[in-house]
């Protein structure tokens, strides 16, 4: 719902990075999103085609890794991936999640100055 | 050339985040992050929470809407400073809202903050705002699923409210599959069953809060 907020941080980040290496362009974006965040993967891609048009990023193919939930118990300490967001352990007791709210750019593949 | 940047995206309000933390636990403000859909009872219940506490405790409150002024205007009849942040759209407070919002209170005066966060069950949740608590607000009219259809504010709140429970009888919310699915989601949240409007069961969760106040307060006496 909120891709464009999102989206928006992304490509100023992109921008900022690419620019700092002086590059010519930015060729791909890789980004990590994790199972229990709401952002939508098409919705990102889909906004950031509009945003980053007229910038050093436009036109970067955005390919977006999903990070599965996943949960440790605060007692027995067992981690599982987390199926029908169920936090309960065997052991009785609540899970923490330790993985699954990502939201981070991992890689950017830029083309350099002196680059053909 | 590929360039490593393991950057996250959220990391410019998750710092501001982190300002104002330190800034209420320097002041000793208590802060909560109140987050509900639109219509659950978000500004009866800080209303009913005045009411109790506003004798013993200084309370703010920061409204956060897309449009309008209506809930500043009807804490401030209670007496307590409200201030009304317009997102102009933005589905969500940031932290970076929530710093100027400061701007306009008297933090030296204060014991609590309460944040009515946008009508929203779904984009709140991402945004750090520098809270003690995070608190989310069910009521029965909304159905007994929505734990299950917007899982993470349910997952990663410390305390839920369930208002509006003097509707039970006259609708089809089954009580006891809305706990059996909170049991799974989030098995340590804190869970109040409420009525806003007949005021009952607030002062139990009242009571809660001001033992977690005492222990912030306690915590923070203790480390220096």
């Amino acid at each position: 719902m909120h891709e464009m907020a999102i989206t928006e941080s992304i490509l100023s980040i992109v921008v900022e990075e690419a620019n700092k290496r002086d590059a010519k362009r930015v060729k791909k974006i890789k980004l990590e999103i994790g199972e229990l965040t709401n952002i939508v993967g098409d919705c990102v891609q889909f906004y950031f085609e509009l945003m980053s048009k007229d910038t050093i990023a436009s036109g970067a193919e955005v390919e977006i890794i999903e990070v599965p939930l996943t949960a440790k118990c605060s007692l027995c300490g067992k981690v599982k991936r987390v199926e029908n967001l169920d936090f309960l352990c065997e052991c009785g007791a609540a899970m923490k999640t330790i993985a699954g709210k990502e939201l981070a750019i991992l890689t950017i593949e830029i083309e350099e100055a002196g680059e053909v | 050339m590929e360039i490593k940047l393991q950057q996250d995206i959220l990391a410019a309000n998750d710092k501001i985040a982190a300002d104002l933390r330190k800034i209420f636990e320097d002041k000793g403000i208590f802060v909560i992050n109140l987050m509900a859909s639109p219509g659950a009872g978000k500004t009866s219940f800080i209303l009913r929470i005045i009411e109790i506490l506003k004798d013993e405790l200084n309370i703010a409150v920061i409204e956060g809407d897309i449009a309008s002024k209506v809930d500043a205007e009807k804490v401030r009849e209670h007496g307590v400073a409200a201030i009304q942040i317009n997102t102009g759209g933005a589905c969500h407070l940031d932290a970076n809202m929530i710093r100027g919002a400061l701007d306009m209170l008297d933090l030296d005066l204060l014991d609590i903050i309460i944040i009515e966060n946008v009508g929203n069950l779904v984009c709140p949740v991402e945004f750090d705002l520098g809270e003690n608590v995070r608190v989310v607000i069910s009521s029965i009219p909304e159905g007994d699923d929505k734990p299950l259809k917007y899982p993470r504010i349910f997952v990663e709140s410390e305390v839920l409210i369930l208002n509006k429970i003097d509707l039970l009888d006259c609708s089809d919310f089954n009580l006891g599959e809305f706990k059996s699915i909170i049991s799974g989601l989030n098995p340590s949240v804190n869970f109040f069953e409420v009525s806003c409007k007949l005021v009952e069961g607030v002062d139990v969760w009242v009571s809660w809060l001001q033992k977690q106040i005492y222990e912030a307060q306690k915590t923070k006496s203790g480390g220096v």
